[in-house]
């Protein structure tokens, strides 16, 4: 081993701002890096998953169910096709990717680092959205080969999708921090979050729903977020879109500074 | 300047172990410096409060001058650490992961490119650099934690075992490569329990036994204090008993080996003399363990007996242990 070039910095002055900017950057690239490097499992089930709901929901059944708030069966389930993907992909990413950091340990390397929490937590959520709306645009592309895509608002669609995917990559952070073992990382998923997408009303309308199913799915926060990115494409919502918003502005807030303070806290991170 | 100050530092984890019981400490700028002590005497403890992996519970730790209650990301922009257990991602490339590193410390992606290069070359792993890092060697995970370690160029780098598992030849070629580092003013805090490691290349050392600082001092000061040294003799001819040495303490292991207890007002020529006139002749001569690892059993047991482990006099007139700390400790004689 050679003894040379190892020098230390005459204490220069520390410049937070590009510390945490070049901090935060090399995050998501590493985040970015994970998505391509294991395309298999990130990118690829979810435009099949996409396909086989659009061929037999979309076709075969879809056919006979006939039209759904004037639209057909198949351009109604789209959005919400859309939508639970990027939902089940941004809270996938992070989960498995901070508690894979903790379990191998080296989420130290972040914890050791001058980055302070609230960057930590901004570079694994912006890793779970860029994977969330890299899977939502595969999942649209193969919408495109089923259906006619129109666009109703084009800004409420990103807003929409941004907030959502974001309100679940924070989910997947707060899942994440908890989880002790692998179990405890797909429990949610499976349990919780899977069953309040496919009643959010991904594949109907909840005015088709009893009274009383109606006024449960209003409970489901899920329901907010696919009607409000429905209304972008189709023009047509059951709840009101000031109050989807609003839902999606407040819990991702609620949700930030959560994450934020366990870190600070030091929970599932520090002893 | 201290590049690292502690003062009354307290740990008690959740489930009410206390594993630092009010730690002062101080570690100059540019020293080497060696912390000892056995498992479990909060060294690591320690450690991971001065890289935030572990919170405090009560006192103060200051990085060169950083304090990190008030100063957390200065105070961590001044530190490197190469950690006891594994810690990097087995599914990225070497390259990979120290530019990453770099980035976390805010440094640009060109600039940590060069850097990862440099150090990757230096420590022998530059062919690996793009292999998945869990097909690595341990002594190349050792290596490229030293390099990750080093991407931010840190004032103080904090080493917990780095050599542990590694072979004698990488072992030696990394002592010297931590040498240069020191030489050109990282200051580094090494925990070891190769005591001949930190014999070799600490100025200064520190024994924590039991959540306390049992000893601290200069590294030779501390050596001067053992009294007694016993030396293993390898002889030309058979005996067939030990031979009678006046004022020494002289022990047959076998025919050829002789153990000879010489305290520190006696010296070996006196020893070789009288052989000489016994016509005993003698091929070689080692210390039958390592100094500093007989310094340190004496502290520790002692500190586990009950008593003050902190006076010099502890050490005196103390005969060797025949069990000595070799197997435990898993240093060489």
């Amino acid at each position: 081993m050679n003894t040379a070039s190892v020098t230390t910095s005459a204490a220069p002055s520390l410049d937070l701002t590009r510390i945490r900017w070049v901090g935060y950057k090399t995050i998501v690239i590493r985040e970015y890096g994970r998505i391509i490097r294991i395309w298999g499992q990130t990118l690829v089930p979810s435009a099949v998953t996409a396909t086989l709901y659009f061929v037999i929901f979309g076709s075969l059944i879809g056919r006979r169910v006939g039209d759904m708030g004037g639209f057909s069966y198949m351009q109604y389930i789209a959005p919400g096709l859309i939508m639970m993907s990027v939902i089940t992909n941004s809270y996938a990413n992070v989960v498995s990717s901070f508690f894979g950091a903790k379990f191998g340990k080296h989420i130290e390397e972040l914890l050791v680092s001058p980055l302070p929490n609230w960057v930590i937590v901004a570079g694994y959520v912006t890793g779970g959205m860029l994977r969330g709306l890299m899977v939502g645009g595969v999942v649209t592309l193969v919408s495109v080969l089923f259906t006619d895509m129109q666009v109703h608002h084009l800004f409420i669609i990103l807003a929409a999708v941004l907030l959502t995917s974001l309100v679940f990559s924070l989910g997947g952070f707060i899942n994440a921090v908890f989880a002790k073992n692998f179990d405890q990382v797909n429990w949610v998923p499976s349990f919780i979050l899977t069953p309040l997408t496919y009643f959010g009303g991904v594949f109907y309308s909840v005015s088709l729903l009893p009274q009383w199913a109606q006024k449960l799915s209003y409970a489901n926060p899920i329901l907010y977020m696919v009607n409000a990115f429905r209304y972008g494409f189709l023009g047509v919502s059951d709840v009101p879109l000031r109050l989807a918003f609003a839902i999606m502005v407040v819990a991702a807030i609620a949700m930030f500074a959560l994450c934020v303070g366990m870190l600070n806290r030091g929970t599932g991170t520090r002893e | 300047m201290n590049a690292l100050s502690v003062r009354g530092l307290v740990k008690t984890y959740r489930n009410g172990v206390q594993a630092l019981k009010g730690i002062d400490l101080d570690v100059e700028e540019g020293d080497f410096f060696a912390l000892l002590g056995p498992n479990g005497a909060g060294k690591t403890t320690l450690i991971g409060i001065a890289t935030s992996l572990v919170t405090k519970t009560a006192g103060t730790l200051s990085i060169f001058g950083h304090d990190i209650d008030r100063e957390l990301e200065a105070a961590k922009a001044c530190v490197g650490v190469v950690p006891q257990e594994i810690n990097f991602n087995m599914f990225e490339s070497p390259e990979t992961i120290l530019v990453n590193q770099a980035g976390f410390y805010g440094i640009e992606r060109r600039v940590a490119r060069e850097r990862a290069e440099n150090y990757l070359r230096q420590l022998h792993l530059w062919d690996k650099r793009d292999k998945m890092s869990r097909s690595l060697s341990g002594g190349m995970k050792r290596r490229l934690m030293i390099a990750r370690a080093l991407m931010n160029e840190p004032k103080l780098l904090i080493l917990d075992e780095p050599t542990a598992g590694v072979d004698i030849e990488i072992r030696r070629s990394m002592w010297d490569f931590l040498r240069g580092i020191n030489e050109r003013g990282t200051t580094i805090i090494l925990t070891t329990h190769y005591l001949e490691e930190a014999e070799t290349l600490c100025r200064n050392i520190a024994i924590i036994d039991g959540g306390r600082i049992a000893e601290r001092d200069r590294m030779s000061s501390l050596l001067l204090k053992l009294h007694t040294e016993t030396f293993v003799l390898t002889l030309r001819n058979a005996l067939s008993a030990a031979p009678k040495l006046d004022g020494y303490n002289v022990a047959l292991v076998d025919n050829h080996t002789l153990e000879v207890e010489v305290s520190k007002n006696q010296n070996l020529n006196d020893i070789f003399s009288r052989l000489s006139a016994l016509g005993i002749e003698v091929l070689s001569m080692r210390n039958k363990v390592n100094r500093l690892e007989e310094i340190f059993m004496r502290l520790v047991e002692k500190g586990a007996n009950g008593a003050a482990a902190r006076a010099p006099e502890a050490l005196s007139g103390i005969a060797v242990p025949e069990t000595t700390a070799v197997g435990a400790q898993g240093g060489r004689s």
